[in-house]
């Protein structure tokens, strides 16, 4: 079987770890910033279970598991929270989200 | 008896907590009275014991200590609390206790009545229990102690009717002008002990004057320590140039200044200077000073106290006058000499000041004598008992006052010179005419006062036996110290007494002159003739020939008039020294330091952080996308730094 090397997982990793930064600090829609910190962490995921192929170790792909469980409880909550904001505000536009400001 | 010392303290401290605590729900003045007065009583009866102990033991273990428990132990620094039985403390406790316990009993008649009278014997017990260990401490800190706890109580005696008018300003006035006056003096003493712990690394009496003696220190560093020293005894001694306040404290009861005033406190420094004998022996420029010092207050106080006209002020100027002697003997190096003095002084002042308190109590409250005359028939006992301490201040040959005074005047004559004895001769005919001028206006001549409003009565005996007392021992105290030319081989039993003690100094002393017999004996009859004469003219002017004494005033107005406002002595203090002191204080301290620096700071500080918070706060704007990126920025120089320092 023709192996894949590890590097290339890495480039792919850091590639969605940039896209997902870039969209959580330029993006001003709440939910897309929400799926951008989606990202970040999936890209996490990638590089925790290429390592964990490369070295033979399977403590990284546990490890996923709970970064996806974490993920999952926390897009709840976060939606819930998105969708509250939009009941009282009306718009998920985080630059009208300043209610904590001076 | 000796290890039971620390009782003469803890009585008099039993006595205070008693009177103090329970004494506002005793209420029985008897009970209260009883209670103050044993208290001291049963200290005296310790201290007579430990007297007649002391007096078997062989010489060179007479002086013993008795260690009670370990006060202050800090790095170098170690103070036991201890305290010192010797000739010395023996003959001071003796005085305390023993005229304390006869003035705490004629307290009992004298403050009958009182609001205050558990107050008044609470104080007198706690100012015993100070005095105690003041003169019975065995280092220079718990001397210290009883040296502020004496001042303390002198404070609150002074102003113990606090709300009564004295003078211009009020009783409490008067206790406030002591207690910093005294403060003053204490910041010498002060630095005088830091002076002593630097130099000889102790503070512990045995100690220091063992290594005064042969340690090599210079004779500046002894005599910056003793003037040091002295600058605290001219406080507590009421010594020029601090001696204002001790006719000011005329304002506490007539038993305080008995007590306080006269016998033993302000004797407080006379006690340290020769407990430190071999300090200052070791400078004899200070020796000098303190001598010259003494000189001058005992004639510049004998004049005012010539034409006062207020009981106790006479008295007190008295008092300044003859501690002035002591310090004059002290000065010329005769120790032994100035304790017998205090001693002697105790006996017939203490009486004098009771006396006067047995007749101003008499006379309804008043004080001044050119409002008395005539008393001789209505208070009989007070009468003779007055006049024994009259001739015994006077030096009436026989009495005790002779002994003392007239053994101070010849050490000054041997050790001094011609003119310390010359000016100590005067500064004795001023006492001997000022006491008769005294004893005349009150108890002889025309009857002055108001028939109607005043009429003079005897006092209870709870007052008249302890002048009876007192009076027995200025009769006969002065034969415990009769001088060498009398008693023959005997020597003088009171300095052979404490000859031990000041051994080691009066080495260091430069050897008395050779005098005859002859002059000694030449110069106690000058000095006993002007005296006496001085009393025969007192008693004329002022019993038959009052218009005399109102001419020489009238002659004289001037000079009437400095001594009688007592050099404007007050007043230049208040120009020169209070008056600087509060307009700086207003002016400098408050207006200025307080208000414009202290203050300013304070505001300036705060005013600093409103602004520049105000500046920084523009920072957050509540965009998390903008916190977002500073972290971003953050974790991304943080990681170019890890990799780059790789």
């Amino acid at each position: 079987m023709l192996s894949i090397p590890i590097e290339y997982y890495l480039i792919l990793s850091a590639f969605m770890f940039i896209v997902g930064v870039t969209g959580v600090l330029i993006r001003r829609n709440a939910i897309v910033v929400f799926m951008c910190i989606e990202l970040m962490l999936n890209a996490a995921n990638l590089s925790l279970v290429a390592f964990s192929s490369y070295h033979g170790n399977p403590v990284g792909q546990i490890f996923v598991f709970f970064v996806m469980t974490v993920a999952a409880a926390e897009a709840t909550v976060g939606l819930a929270i998105i969708i509250a904001i939009f009941r009282n505000k009306l718009t998920v536009n985080v630059d009208e989200i300043n209610i904590f400001k001076w | 008896m000796i290890n039971y010392i620390y009782l003469t303290v803890l009585l008099p401290l039993i006595g205070f907590l008693i009177n103090g605590l329970f004494g506002p729900k005793i209420k029985n003045e008897k009970v209260i009275g009883i209670i103050g007065s044993s208290t001291i009583g049963l200290a005296f009866l310790v201290t007579v014991f430990a007297l007649f102990e002391t007096i078997n033991l062989p010489v060179e273990s007479r002086s013993n200590t008795v260690e009670l428990f370990t006060w202050l132990s800090v790095a170098g620094l170690n103070i036991k609390f201890a305290y010192l039985v010797d000739q010395l403390s023996l003959t001071m406790s003796l005085i305390v206790t023993g005229v304390g316990f006869l003035i705490h009993v004629y307290a009992i008649g004298y403050m009958h009545g009182d609001k205050g009278f558990w107050r008044f014997f609470a104080y007198l017990n706690l100012f015993i229990f100070a005095m105690m260990n003041l003169v019975l401490g065995d280092n220079f800190l718990v001397l210290f102690l009883g040296w502020e706890g004496v001042g303390l109580c002198s404070y609150l005696l002074i102003g113990f009717w606090y709300d009564r008018k004295f003078e211009k300003g009020t009783t409490s006035e008067a206790a406030k002008k002591a207690f910093v006056v005294n403060r003053i003096g204490d910041f010498g003493f002060l630095l005088g002990m830091f002076l002593i712990y630097l130099t000889f690394d102790s503070l512990n009496f045995h100690e220091v004057f063992t290594k005064a003696v042969s340690f090599p220190v210079s004779e500046s560093t002894f005599g910056l320590i003793a003037i040091f020293l002295f600058i605290g005894a001219t406080g507590k001694s009421a010594q020029i140039p601090l001696f204002v306040w001790l006719p000011d404290a005329m304002a506490g009861p007539t038993p305080v200044s008995a007590l306080i005033h006269a016998a033993t406190m302000v004797t407080a420094g006379v006690y340290m200077v020769s407990r430190a004998a071999i300090i200052f022996t070791s400078a004899p420029t200070v020796m000098m000073i303190v001598a010259v010092i003494g000189l001058l207050t005992a004639l510049v106080a004998a004049t005012i106290g010539l034409v006062q006209n207020d009981i106790k002020k006479v008295l007190a100027y008295s008092t300044v006058s003859q501690l002035g002697y002591m310090f004059l003997a002290a000065g010329v190096g005769a120790f032994g000499a100035s304790i017998f003095h205090v001693m002697t002084h105790a006996f017939f002042k203490a009486l004098l000041f009771l006396g006067a308190g047995s007749v101003i109590h008499g006379m309804h409250e008043e004080q001044n004598i050119q409002n008395y005359g005539g008393l001789k028939k209505y208070m009989p006992k007070t009468y003779i008992t007055f006049v024994i301490a009259a001739f015994a201040i006077a030096g009436f040959p026989g009495l005790s006052g002779f002994f003392s005074k007239d053994e101070i005047l010849w050490f000054s004559y041997a050790n001094g010179g011609i003119i310390f004895w010359i000016i100590g001769v005067l500064t004795a005919m001023l006492t001997a005419f000022y006491m008769f001028r005294l004893v005349s206006l009150t108890f002889f001549g025309k009857e002055r006062f108001d028939h109607h409003h005043v009429h003079p009565h005897e006092s209870p005996l709870v007052m008249t036996i302890p002048l009876m007392i007192l009076a027995g021992l200025s009769l006969i105290g002065g034969y415990i110290g009769i001088p060498e030319i009398f008693s023959g081989s005997h020597g003088n039993v009171f300095h052979n007494w404490l000859e031990p003690i000041y051994a080691p100094a009066l080495a260091k002393l430069k050897i008395y002159g050779s005098h005859t017999h002859f002059e000694e004996i030449l110069l106690m009859v000058i000095s006993v003739a002007l005296a006496l004469s001085a009393i025969y003219f007192a008693y004329k002017i002022y019993t038959s020939k009052p218009h005399i004494a109102e001419n020489i005033s009238k002659r004289f107005k001037g000079s009437y008039n400095i001594l009688f406002n007592k050099y404007f002595i007050d007043e230049v203090y208040e120009a020169a020294v209070v008056q600087p002191i509060q307009k700086g204080s207003e002016k400098l301290l408050w207006k200025f330091a307080d208000t414009t620096i202290i203050d300013g700071a304070v505001n300036g500080i705060a005013k600093l952080v409103d602004r520049s918070s105000n500046i920084i706060k523009k920072l957050q704007t509540g965009v998390v996308q903008f916190y977002a990126i500073i972290m971003m920025i953050g974790i991304a120089i943080t990681l170019l730094w890890i990799i780059l320092s790789l």
